[in-house]
C-alpha cells in the first residue's frame, strides 16, 4: 500500500503481538451502532503517474493569471519569486518539521523565523513581530482583539477603505461577541476622513474606542496620511492599527515611524505564489510595551548550557497550550513556511532590491494610469496619492471590457464589484459598479502596458 | 523554610502583618513548584483588592499562576524591582521577593490563616 | 549505540550555531535585482504624498551562494519527518508524499489569482468540490467549508456557526463544555466566541464522566467540544449517550478532528452524533507541517448548520460547471479569499491516491502500529489507561521520576540522542509525566522496533545512570537552552550595532 511500509506478513505478526486475531478486534471499543458498515465512497487508488496526470488535467482546466498579462491585485500580487526561494522551501528539513517545540533539533526553523521577525520589525518600524498569522485579514481581526485587551475597551473603529474581505472578516470575528466594530465611510477622495471631518470625530468621541483600524495603501491603492490619523486615534486614547503592503515598505515610510501601535498585513507579495489566494501569511508587529498582549508564537535568542547562541519559542505563557481560555488567541498552527519564503525573498532582493522593486512597481503603475486616462475610456475618481495600485472609472460595461481583454490575454485588473461587499455607503458606493482596480508589478513591461491601453482604446 | 513570624494561606501566599499593613508574597513551596520565575504581573498602587480575588499573576517558562490576597485592602506599595529581576522570587521569597503591601480594611480577615507549622503540614500533604 | 552516545557530555556538536544572515555578506552584495526600468522615473515623494521612507529598512545584503549556504546550514540543524520517526502524539506526523508537492506547484494552481473570472478557474473549483465531497463522506457531515487555515481556525469557525444557529433559535446561550483532557485550543476558542468554559473530568476509563456531564448540562449550554478518539487515544464508548444528552438540552456537539487518523472508514463523526467537525489536513491528509504551518482546517457540519458556514463556498451546478455561492445565513468570512488553496491541492492529491479503501487502511495500520508500540513499552513505563488504544496512547514517566528522579522531560531529551523526535510530553494534562505516542501508519516495523528499543534503553539508562539522562541531549546541534533567560530578557529581533 502507498506510504504504508508494513508488509502483510508483518501485519499478521503485529496483530499476534497485540493479541488480536484480526484488525476489527482493535476497534472493539467502538459500539456497533457507530461503526461504519460500508466502504467509503471516495474515488481514488491512482498510481503516481496517473495521479500527476489527473492533477495536470485539473491544473490545465485553469487559465492562471501568471500566464496572462495581469493587472490584478486587490490583496494578491503577481511579483517575481527568485529561484532560490522555492529551493529553500523544498528542503524536507524545513517543510516536514513540526512546530519547533524541541529547540535542540529545531534550530534551523527557530533561527530562520527569528530572522524573519527581525525583517518584519525592520520593514514596519516596530519593536516586536510574531512568527506569523494566517493572513492579513485575520491579523487585522487579532489586532482589534489585542487592542481591546490593552485598552480594556470593546469597540473598534475601522476605516471603510480597508479591503472589503478584511472588513468582512473583522465583522465576523466581532459577531462572535467579544467586541464591536463601527465602520467609517471613505471621503470623496478615496481616503479615510481625517481630523476635522464630523464622521471621524463622532466615531471616536465617546472615548470608548480601543483602536482605529486602517490600511495604507488602502483598498483603492491610495496612500493615506497615517501620521494625521495616528494623531486622531491617540487623541481619543485609542491605538492605531495599520495594515500595509510589506513590499512597498521598501520605499514607503514605516508605519511605526508614523505612529502606528500595531502593524499588520498580508505577506504574499514577499516571495509567495498567488496560489488562488493561499497559503501565504499575515504579519503582525507591535510595540514592546504591548508585547505580552500579542497573539501568536514568538522566537527569542538565548544560550544553551555550553554557552552557544541558540533560539527558542518564548513568552509562551500568552498562548493557548498554557493559558487556555485566558490565552491571547487560540492560534496554534501558523504559516511558518510562508514566512520562511518571505525571509528568503528579502535576503534575495536585499535592501536595495526591495526598494528598486517597489520603485519599479510604483513608476509602472503611474505610467499605466496615464496611458489608460489618455485612452479616453477611463476617468479618475479622485486625485489621491497612490503607490502600485489605482482605481479608475470605466465609461462602459466593466464586465464586457474585462471579458474582451481576457480574449486578448490580459487580466484587466479587478472590478471593484468582484470583491464582495465593496463597502459601506459613501461616495465610493455610487462608483462601485464602474470602478476597476489596476495593480502593476515589476513583471509588467512598457510594451505590455502600451498594448493593453491600445486594445482597451479600440474596444 | 517557613518563617514562624509569617501567616500563610492555602493558595501558598505568605502575609507579614506590620500594624494595619500586610506584606504579601509567595511561599518557598510555591516558588519551588513553579520553578524559575520569569515574570510577575502586579497591580498598580492605589488599586483596591478583595480577599480571595486574584491581584496578579506569576509566570514560569511554561506555567501561569494567579496571585491571591487573603484580605481586602488598598495597595499602597508594589515591588517594582520584580519587573527587572523576577528571579528574586526564587532566591528570596520571604525577603526581596515580596510582592505587594496593602492597607488592611479589616485585619480580622487574617485570623483564619495558617501558622508556619500548620502550613508545613498542609504542603507536606500536597507534595 | 547507547554506549557510544553515553560518553558525550561536553563534546562538540557536529553542527553548531551559525551567524545571523544579517551578519553575512557585504554592503555591495546582491542576489536578485529587478530589470532596468523601462518607463520614466517618477518623483517618488510626490507620488506617495510625501510618505517616502526616512530610513532604509535593515535587511541583509547577500549573494545567492550565501543564501544557499545559510539555509543549508539551518536545515542541517532541523529534524523532520524525513530525518526519522516523529511519534508526536496528536500531531500525526506522517510522511508527506512528494508528488503532492509537485502538484501544488503546477502553474495552473500556483499561478491563479483569487479574483480571476470563474470561467478561468474551473479546475481549481472542481478540485475544491472534490475535496469537500471526500471530507463529507469521511465525516458523514454534508456541509463543508474549506476556508479555515488551521485546526484552531476551524474550531473558531464552527463555534461561530453554533452561536449564529443558537441566536436564530432565540438564545445565544453562554457556556461550552470541554473535558479536562482537551487541547488548549478548545478553551481558547470558546473564549474568543464569548462563551464561558465548563470543564468536565474524565472517568476512570479515560472517557467523559457521564454523571458530571449530565449535572452540568442545561439550556444555557451552547455546545460540547470533544475529541474522539480522545487525547488519551481512547475511543469513548459512551459517545452516543454523550451526544444524545447534549442534544436533549438543545446544545450542539463539536468534534475536534485532531484524531481523525484513527477512524477513517471505520466510524464517522456524524454517526456518533456530532454536528460539526474540523479536519486538520496537515495531520490526517498528509500535507506537511512546514515548521508550524501552513495547514488547513476545513469544517464539516450537518445540513441544519450548513447555511451558517462562511462563504464563499464552491459548488457544482446542474450543468456540471462550478461556481462560488454564499450560504443563506452565513456568519460572513473567517479570512481573505477561499482558504489555503495550495494545501487543499496536496490533500486532494492524497485522497485521489488512496481512495476510500486506502483511507481505511491508513486508519487500520495507524491503530495497529500504536497498539504494537504500546505492547512493546508496557513493561518499561507506566501505562495509566491499559486498554486497546486507537492511533495513539499515553505512557507515564511517573515510575522513572519517583525512583530515579528522571522526569519525562529528560526522557524526551535523551530520545534526541537516540535519533528520534520525542513524543508529545506533559499532555494530556490529566496524566502525570505524560508521554503521548502516535507512530502513524507510515513507520515501518523496523522503525517501530527501533523506537521501542530506544525507549526501553532509556528506561534502563534512567535506572542505571540517571544523571546521564538528566543531562541529555549531548549530540544535538545545541544542548539544553536557557529558556528562563529567554523569557526574562526577551531578545526577539536582530539589533544592528550602533
Amino acid at each position: 500500500m502507498r506510504h504504508i511500509p508494513v508488509t502483510c506478513d508483518q501485519r499478521e505478526a503485529m496483530l499476534r503481538a497485540v493479541g488480536c486475531s484480526n484488525i476489527s478486534d482493535l476497534f472493539a471499543d467502538i459500539p456497533e451502532e457507530v461503526r461504519f458498515a460500508r466502504p467509503l465512497e471516495v474515488p481514488g487508488g491512482l498510481g503516481e503517474m496517473e495521479l500527476l496526470s489527473h492533477m495536470r488535467g485539473l491544473a490545465d482546466a485553469n487559465k492562471p493569471a501568471s500566464g496572462l498579462v495581469s493587472f490584478a491585485g486587490a490583496g494578491c500580487y503577481d511579483h517575481y519569486v527568485p529561484s532560490i526561494v522555492d529551493h529553500v522551501l523544498r528542503k524536507p528539513e524545513f517543510f516536514t518539521t513540526y512546530t519547533p517545540y524541541q529547540p535542540e533539533v529545531s534550530q534551523g526553523t527557530l533561527q530562520a523565523i527569528y530572522e524573519y521577525q527581525s525583517m518584519i520589525c525592520a520593514l514596519t518600524g516596530m519593536d516586536v513581530a510574531n512568527a506569523s498569522m494566517y493572513d492579513g485579514a485575520t491579523a487585522l481581526a487579532e489586532a482589534a482583539m489585542m487592542a481591546c485587551r490593552v485598552t480594556r475597551q470593546r469597540r473598534v473603529v475601522c476605516a471603510g477603505t480597508v479591503h472589503p474581505e478584511w472588513r468582512r472578516t473583522l465583522s465576523t470575528y466581532a459577531g462572535a461577541g467579544t467586541f464591536d466594530v463601527t465602520f467609517l465611510s471613505p471621503d470623496e477622495t478615496g481616503l479615510t476622513p481625517g481630523m476635522g471631518h464630523s464622521a471621524a470625530a463622532s466615531a471616536l468621541k465617546n472615548g470608548d474606542v480601543a483602536a482605529l483600524l486602517m490600511s495604507s495603501p488602502n483598498v483603492f491603492g491610495n496612500v493615506e496620511d497615517v501620521g494625521a490619523i495616528a494623531a486622531l486615534a491617540h487623541d481619543a486614547a485609542a491605538l492605531l492599527v495599520v495594515g500595509t503592503n510589506p513590499l512597498l515598505l521598501g520605499v514607503l515610510e514605516a508605519p511605526g515611524v508614523q505612529g502606528a501601535d500595531i502593524v499588520v498585513g498580508e505577506g504574499q507579495p514577499l516571495g509567495n505564489a498567488m496560489s488562488f489566494g493561499g497559503p501565504a501569511f499575515g504579519f503582525f508587529a507591535c510595540r514592546q510595551a504591548h508585547m505580552r498582549h500579542m497573539p501568536g508564537r514568538l522566537i527569542g535568542r538565548t544560550v544553551d548550557v555550553d554557552g552557544n547562541d541558540a533560539f527558542v519559542l518564548t513568552l509562551s505563557t500568552r498562548e493557548q497550550h498554557i493559558r487556555r481560555e485566558k490565552a491571547t488567541s487560540n492560534i496554534c498552527s501558523n504559516q511558518a513556511l510562508c514566512a520562511l519564503a518571505a525571509a528568503v525573498y528579502l535576503c534575495a532582493v536585499g535592501r536595495e532590491g526591495l526598494a528598486s522593486t517597489a520603485r519599479a512597481c510604483i513608476a509602472k503603475a503611474h505610467y499605466l494610469r496615464d496611458r489608460l486616462l489618455k485612452t479616453g475610456r477611463f476617468t479618475a475618481p479622485w486625485d489621491a496619492p497612490f503607490a502600485h495600485e489605482f482605481a479608475l472609472v470605466y465609461d462602459g460595461d466593466v464586465a464586457e471590457m474585462h471579458a474582451a481583454m481576457l480574449e486578448f490575454g490580459f487580466l484587466a485588473g479587478v472590478p471593484l464589484s468582484r470583491i464582495e461587499s465593496a463597502g459601506p455607503a459613501g461616495p465610493t458606493a455610487k462608483l462601485a459598479a464602474s470602478l476597476v482596480l489596476f495593480a502593476v508589478t515589476e513583471k509588467r513591461t512598457r510594451m505590455e502596458m502600451d498594448a493593453f491601453a491600445g486594445e482597451v482604446a479600440s474596444l | 523554610m517557613y518563617p514562624s513570624d509569617l501567616k500563610y494561606d492555602k493558595e501558598h501566599e505568605w502575609v507579614r502583618v506590620e500594624g494595619d499593613v500586610a506584606v504579601i508574597g509567595i511561599s518557598h513551596f510555591a516558588q519551588n513548584q513553579l520553578g524559575e520565575v520569569v515574570y510577575v504581573d502586579l497591580p498598580s498602587e492605589g488599586d483596591s483588592v478583595n480577599a480571595g480575588e486574584a491581584f496578579g499573576e506569576i509566570e514560569s517558562v511554561k506555567s501561569v499562576s494567579e496571585l491571591y490576597t487573603p484580605a481586602d485592602g488598598e495597595i499602597i506599595k508594589v515591588n517594582s524591582a520584580l519587573a527587572d529581576s523576577p528571579e528574586t522570587v526564587n532566591e528570596d521569597p520571604y525577603g526581596d521577593g515580596w510582592m505587594i503591601k496593602i492597607k488592611l480594611a479589616d485585619p480580622s480577615q487574617l485570623d483564619g490563616l495558617l501558622s508556619a507549622e500548620e502550613y508545613e503540614a498542609f504542603v507536606s500533604e500536597e507534595a | 549505540m547507547t554506549e557510544k552516545l553515553a560518553h558525550t557530555p561536553g563534546s562538540a556538536p557536529s553542527r553548531g550555531p551559525r551567524s545571523l544572515i544579517f551578519e553575512t555578506g557585504a554592503p555591495e552584495s546582491r542576489c536578485v535585482m529587478p530589470p532596468a526600468l523601462d518607463v520614466p522615473e517618477i518623483d517618488l515623494d510626490a507620488a506617495l504624498g510625501g510618505a517616502t521612507r526616512s530610513e532604509p529598512p535593515v535587511l541583509p545584503h547577500v549573494t545567492e551562494v550565501e543564501i544557499a549556504r545559510h539555509y543549508a546550514h539551518l536545515a542541517s540543524m532541523n529534524f523532520g519527518v524525513d530525518s526519522g520517526s516523529y511519534p508526536l502524539g496528536s500531531c500525526t506526523m506522517k510522511y508527506n508524499p512528494r508528488v503532492n508537492e509537485d502538484a501544488a506547484r503546477l502553474e495552473g494552481f500556483s499561478g491563479l489569482h483569487p479574483y480571476q473570472p470563474e470561467s478561468t478557474t474551473h479546475g481549481a473549483l472542481e478540485l475544491m468540490v472534490g475535496l469537500a465531497d471526500a471530507l463529507a463522506e469521511v465525516s458523514g457531515l454534508p456541509g463543508v467549508t474549506l476556508q479555515p487555515a488551521a485546526g484552531a481556525h476551524g474550531e473558531l469557525t464552527a463555534l461561530m456557526c453554533f452561536r449564529a444557529y443558537h441566536v436564530d433559535c432565540g438564545d445565544a446561550r453562554s457556556r461550552v463544555i470541554i473535558p479536562d483532557s482537551a487541547h488548549g485550543t478548545n478553551p481558547a476558542t470558546v473564549a474568543m466566541c464569548g462563551y464561558q468554559v465548563t470543564t468536565v473530568p474524565s472517568d476512570a476509563d479515560g472517557g467523559v464522566d457521564m454523571d458530571v456531564l449530565r449535572s452540568v448540562l442545561d439550556t444555557d449550554v451552547a455546545a460540547l467540544m470533544l475529541t474522539n478518539p480522545n487525547t488519551l487515544g481512547l475511543f469513548d464508548s459512551n459517545i452516543l449517550e454523550i451526544t444524545e444528552a447534549v442534544h436533549a438540552v438543545g446544545a450542539l456537539a463539536y468534534c475536534d478532528g485532531a484524531n481523525l487518523n484513527a477512524i477513517m472508514g471505520i466510524s464517522r463523526p456524524a454517526d456518533m452524533g456530532f454536528d460539526a467537525l474540523h479536519i486538520n489536513l496537515h495531520k490526517t491528509f498528509s500535507t506537511p507541517h512546514g515548521g508550524g504551518g501552513p495547514g488547513a482546517g476545513p469544517v464539516c457540519v450537518t445540513e441544519a448548520l450548513a447555511p451558517y458556514l462562511p462563504g464563499p463556498v464552491p459548488f457544482r451546478r446542474e450543468d456540471g460547471s462550478y461556481g462560488f455561492a454564499q450560504p443563506a445565513s452565513s456568519i460572513g468570512r473567517v479570512r481573505s479569499f477561499y482558504g489555503n488553496f495550495g494545501i487543499l491541492v496536496r490533500a486532494y492529491a492524497y485522497v485521489r491516491a488512496l481512495g476510500g479503501e486506502g483511507l481505511r487502511e491508513v486508519s487500520e495500520q495507524a491503530v495497529l502500529s500504536a497498539n504494537y508500540l504500546k505492547e512493546r513499552l508496557r513493561e518499561a513505563y507506566d501505562l495509566p489507561y491499559d486498554r486497546t488504544c486507537m492511533h495513539e496512547f499515553v505512557l507515564s514517566g511517573s515510575r522513572q521520576k519517583r525512583e530515579y528522579g528522571v522526569r519525562t522531560f529528560d526522557i524526551a531529551k535523551r530520545l534526541l540522542d537516540h535519533g528520534f523526535h520525542p513524543p508529545t510530553v506533559y499532555f494530556p494534562l490529566i496524566v502525570e509525566e505524560a508521554l503521548m505516542i502516535e507512530p502513524t501508519e507510515t513507520e515501518s516495523l523496523e522503525e517501530l522496533d527501533r523506537f521501542a528499543d530506544a525507549m526501553i534503553a532509556i528506561a534502563e539508562e534512567a535506572s542505571r545512570d540517571p544523571e546521564l539522562v538528566k543531562g541529555a541531549p549531548y549530540t544535538t546541534p545545541v544542548r539544553r537552552l536557557d529558556e528562563a533567560g529567554a523569557a526574562r530578557n526577551p531578545d526577539l529581533r536582530y539589533r544592528p550595532e550602533e
